[in-house]
This record gives structure tokens, C-alpha cells and sequence, in this order.
């Protein structure tokens, strides 16, 4: 549901109006990212309200409560992949896909009668973690500097009579309004503490 | 029209939109020449403002030219006229404009019981911002139509660069009066927090009214590096401990003014975990803010000291320490600009060569490739001090500097 639809709130009527959209600032890593936060709550979710199914499905009866507490870490890391600081939900979520592809790997043995639907899990589990990895790479390289363009501003004062010169040249013909004074000592107030 | 629209979190787009029309007696419509991108733009780009909504028209530090004027604005305003538009819109005529408290101008914002309801009593109408100040469509465009416009401009003469005067709009006011409700005095150490365009206009402004010791606190080098061409002695926070470097330069006793030119999205590292804190429970939306200067400001100033607070805080804060802020007796003052009040005098600064605004862009793109440089710049601050542009595809992207160049060179829009 918009926003609109919840507050009441509406654009003014005579406001410009969209009349052909453009190109967006959104880059396919930060969609991706976006899909994959969407993704880890879904998971999380499934594997807090259902642990028991999911483990018996992969014949790890035994891990329920391991696959909820991995439900609470789908959601933890799913909030800061839906925030501006995605490197870090990311690298949280390729931390956690180590972790699911680890305990997964303990549902591959011959005796396991799950055997097939733990090989397609970790098939799954092992194309998103190189979704993750694509994603990480890309919101990376949107903020990364290239090499050898440090900057150097020291040569910007803004002062074009230069910087000492200008120290205090307000002074001359400026006073702080009255209104945004707060100096002034209890001997100001007091002369005759001090006389 | 060409615009940089507001779809969403990281979604503004480069779309075609019908142009503004006079819709009141007191509006101009003018050709925008320039239009600068704001910290406060980031925060929408963030979407940790409410209230915007998709196809609202992003900019709040805009000039160009008159080429439309209302019957009752025409008495001030003329076709051909250039003008530099304030943030605030203001209607010159409530209890607040007359009193000079521009940003809380009474009649200004057409969503006034929004504003009541988040505010408590409204705040001015803004360009380019929240619904909560009234959803006025912003500068990012070719045209714009300016509400209150016999009193919502500043007219600038002929003869010097946009560059030189674009930032009458927005920042330079804004550090002016972060430096004077600091009430600067010759003598005094101010300690400024964030070294980003209102933060050098805070030095700059803080060196010209005559403090002794001007302190510029930050991480990215190459800020440092244009606050120390100031005169600033710098800290950079990541390198060494603010609270131990203020105390060294003032004889143990903390600045006498402090001022806070970072607002909401403070930097988050290990090295302040209660940064860390307030992120997450920013994610979480337990709280607004990260307001890990205001902790340290409060801590660190001189008893009796001023605080000073420009950069923009949204709403609900934790862990604020009023305890020591009460018992050291500290003043504080905090506003939005009020623009107008000062863009007189500072016009006559620049034009008296006092000052010289321009030295902080570091880019100029052209309108078309904004969002491409919008959103690399959001998340990291990368010293890319200050983008303006031009819908004037002739104003090419060179400028004074363009930061990481393959940006510019990607096509647009994959």
C-alpha cells in the first residue's frame, strides 16, 4: 500500500505532472540487492515458523533449532541489504550462505534418504551466494575511488584576500543581532560586583 | 520539461515533466541557470525524511532568470530579471517573517496542518522537500515556479559567475548563521563538526567573524585539506581522539562554541559504537537520527558554552546526554536558515571580494547525468564537496573537477 493511500497525502494539483519517465539513479546491483533483502525475509520467516518441516525435508531432523536460529540471522541481515549501507548486509548474507552451504553439506551422505532435495538446496543455496557476490561487487565499485584520485583541497580558501587577511574582517561592520547573542558574564549583568 | 524526479529510496530519474505555471498573482516562473544538490537532498535520496512522494521535483538551491511574473509580484520582479531563490519560501508579512525568523514563516507552506501535525505549528514552506513543508516542487528542472516570488529572491547583478552566488540559496547563509547563533566572538575557540559545503561556510564564516582558533573536525582528507586552506586546525576523527585534541588546544577547559554541522546521518564506525547503535536502530526505525556529534558536543564544550546546530535533524534522538548539557549551563540554538535575513549582507561580501562561495563545487555536471552522480555520492561522502548543475547541455560535465570519472563515462540508466 503507498503512502498516498495511508496518509492521505497527495501531490498539489496544479504541481508539474510525469509525463514520460527516464533513466533512474537505481543500478541493476542495487535492484539485485534489493530482490535479495526481499529474499532473506521471505527465508527467514519460513525457517522461524517452520524449522521442523524444512529440517525434515532435507533429512536434518535433528538441526530444527539450528535452522530457526538461521532464520533470525536471514532477517538481521536482510534489514541493513534493504538499507543504504548494502555492503553490509551483503557481506553478512554471504557470510550466512558459508554457513547454510556448511550445514547442507552434512545432508549429502549416501544414508540420507533426503539425499536428492538437500543436493537441489545447496545447488540453490550455491547460485545465491553468486547473486550475493554480483550484488556485493557491484554496490562496491559504485563507491569505490579510482586509483590516484586522491583530492587535494588546499589550495581553496575562499578567501580572496586570503585567509589571514580575512580573519575577523566581518567584524568591522558586522554585530550579532540581538536575538542570537548568548555571551555576556554575570558581571555584565552586575556591574557593581566587580567595581 | 527535463527534472530530477523523486521515485523512491536511491531512485530519483531523469524524467520529462509538464512545465510550472503562474498559479497564483504572487508566483514568477523562472529558467533555472543552476541548481546545486544539498546534504538534505541526500537525505531524501535515503528516504529518511518522510512525506515525499513519487513524481515530487528534487532542488533547493536554485537561480536563473525571470521569464514569467504574477500580477501582484510584478511590482518587484521583471522578465529578464536573475534572481537567486531561497530554500524557504516566505511571505515577508506574519509575526515570524517580520521578526526575521524566516524559516517558520507562518503562510508559507500550502500543507499547513501537515505541518501543525509533525511539527506541532508549522515550519516555512520549502522547495524541493517533504510534504511536511509543504511538497513544493524543486530547482532540479528546467523551470520553476516560485510561490511568495515578490518576496521568495534574492536579485543578483550581472557581471559575476552563478558559481560565485548560487549559494545564496542555501549553505552559505546556513554556515553564516550556524557561526553567528554561535555568537562568535574575537577570542574564541569554535570547534565546527563535518567539514562538508555548510561546514567550510561555517569556517569561512567563523574566520570572518573573528574567532581566534577555528576547529575543523572529520574523516575525509581531502575536506580537511579545504578547511586547514581556511586556516582551520583540523581532527580528523578516525586518526585520533576528538575529545582529547579539543582539550589540548583549548588548556583542558573544551571550545567555548561548538557547532554541529552533520545533523542526522553521522559517519558509523567501530571506532564510535554508539554510532553503530543508533544505525541500527535507524534501520529499525527506532529512531531518526544518529546523533553521535551532539553527544560528543555536549561533552567536550567549555561550561557555559553555545552549541550550535545547523546540520538537519529529523525527529526522535536517543540517549541525548541532558544531564550534562544542564548542569554545564549550555545554550543552544538551532534553526533551519532563515535566509533572507542574511543574503544581503553576504551579497555584499561577495561582491566586495570578502568571500568567494565557489571555491566548494568540485563538480558540475549537466542535469541528465545528476542521478549518476547522486548516488555514488549518497551513501560514502567522497570529497565530492559540492555538485552543481545546469539543464544547459552546454555547461559540459568538465567543471572543476569530476570524481570518479566512469561514472560519467557508463552509459546512463544500466
Amino acid at each position: 500500500m503507498s503512502l498516498v493511500n495511508i496518509t492521505g497525502i497527495v501531490r498539489s494539483e496544479g504541481d508539474p505532472h510525469i509525463e514520460d519517465k527516464g533513466p533512474s539513479s537505481l543500478t541493476g546491483a542495487d535492484r539485485l540487492a534489493r530482490a535479495l533483502g526481499w529474499f532473506s525475509i521471505g527465508l527467514g520467516v519460513t525457517e522461524l515458523v517452520a524449522p521442523g518441516r524444512l529440517a525434515r525435508a532435507l533429512g536434518l531432523d535433528d538441526k530444527a533449532g539450528l535452522i530457526r536460529a538461521y532464520g533470525a540471522r536471514e532477517l538481521a541481515s536482510a534489514i541493513p541489504t534493504l538499507s543504504v549501507d548494502k555492503p553490509v548486509g551483503l557481506t553478512a548474507r554471504i557470510g550466512g550462505d558459508v554457513l547454510d552451504l556448511g550445514t547442507l553439506a552434512t545432508a549429502l551422505h549416501r544414508n540420507n534418504p533426503k539425499r536428492g532435495n538437500a543436493a537441489i538446496a545447496t545447488a540453490l543455496v550455491a547460485g545465491i551466494t553468486l547473486l550475493d557476490i554480483a550484488a556485493y561487487a557491484g554496490v562496491k565499485a559504485a563507491h569505490r575511488r579510482e586509483p590516484g584520485s586522491d583530492r587535494n583541497y588546499s589550495e581553496r580558501s575562499g578567501f580572496p584576500r586570503g585567509a589571514q587577511a580575512s580573519r575577523g574582517l566581518a567584524r568591522q561592520d558586522f554585530q550579532i543581532p540581538a536575538d542570537h547573542r548568548a555571551e555576556g558574564m554575570v558581571a555584565d549583568g552586575l556591574p557593581t560586583l566587580v567595581a | 520539461m527535463k527534472a530530477l524526479v523523486w521515485h523512491g529510496k536511491e531512485d530519483i530519474r531523469y524524467d520529462t515533466v509538464s512545465d510550472p505555471e503562474i498559479e497564483h498573482p504572487r508566483d514568477a516562473i523562472i529558467k533555472v541557470t543552476s541548481c546545486a544538490i544539498c546534504g538534505s537532498d541526500l537525505h531524501l535520496f535515503h528516504n529518511l525524511i518522510p512525506a515525499m512522494l513519487p513524481g515530487d521535483i528534487m532542488g533547493h538551491e536554485t537561480m536563473g532568470e525571470v521569464v514569467d511574473v504574477g500580477s501582484a509580484a510584478k511590482g518587484t520582479l521583471k522578465k529578464g530579471d536573475r534572481v537567486v531563490i531561497p530554500f524557504t519560501i516566505v511571505c515577508g508579512e506574519c509575526e515570524q517573517c517580520r521578526r526575521g525568523n524566516f524559516s517558520v514563516c507562518e503562510q508559507t507552506n500550502r500543507k499547513k496542518e501537515l505541518g501543525d501535525k509533525a511539527f506541532g505549528h508549522t515550519t516555512a514552506g520549502l522547495f524541493g522537500y517533504t510534504h511536511l513543508t509543504g511538497g513544493y516542487p524543486g530547482g532540479q528542472a528546467e523551470y520553476l515556479r516560485v510561490p511568495f516570488a515578490d518576496t521568495t529572491h534574492v536579485k543578483v547583478p550581472d557581471g559575476i559567475d552563478d558559481e560565485k552566488l548560487l549559494f545564496l540559496s542555501d549553505i552559505l547563509p546556513t554556515g553564516w548563521q550556524a557561526a553567528v547563533q554561535a555568537d562568535i566572538q574575537p577570542g574564541d575557540t569554535v570547534a565546527i563538526w563535518g567539514c562538508g559545503p555548510v561546514g567550510q561556510m561555517t569556517i569561512r564564516s567563523a574566520i570572518l567573524l573573528g574567532a581566534k582558533q577555528v576547529i575543523a573536525i572529520d574523516c575525509l582528507p581531502e575536506r580537511l585539506s579545504m578547511a586547514a586552506a581556511a586556516g582551520a586546525i583540523t581532527i580528523n576523527f578516525e586518526e585520533e581522539s576528538v575529545v582529547e585534541r579539543l582539550n589540548e588546544l583549548t588548556g583542558g577547559k573544551g571550545p567555548h562554541k561548538c557547532i554541529d554541522a552533520v545533523g542526522t546521518e553521522s559517519h558509523v564506525s567501530f571506532g564510535q559504537p554508539d554510532t553503530i547503535l543508533d544505525r541500527a536502530k535507524q534501520m529499525l526505525m527506532l529512531e531518526n537520527d544518529r546523533p553521535h556529534v551532539l553527544r560528543e558536543m555536549i561533552y567536550v564544550c567549555r561550561p557555559a558554552g553555545v552549541i550550535s546546530i545547523i546540520g538537519v535533524y529529523l525527529g526522535l534522538v536517543d540517549k541525548i546526554p541532558m544531564g550534562q548539557a544542564m548542569n554545564k549551563g549550555m545554550t543552544f540554538r538551532m534553526a533551519q536558515a532563515h535566509v533572507p535575513r542574511w543574503t544581503g549582507d553576504l551579497l555584499r561580501r561577495i561582491e566586495d571580494d570578502q568571500i568567494d562561495p565557489s571555491f566548494v563545487i568540485t563538480t558540475k555536471p549537466i542535469l541528465l547525468t545528476v542521478p549518476r552522480c547522486t548516488a555514488p555520492s549518497a551513501t560514502r561522502p567522497t570529497g565530492a564537496s559540492k555538485s552543481c548543475s545546469g539543464p544547459d547541455p552546454k555547461l559540459e560535465k568538465g567543471g572543476i573537477h569530476v570524481p570518479r570519472k566512469h561514472h560519467w563515462d557508463r552509459p546512463f540508466g544500466g
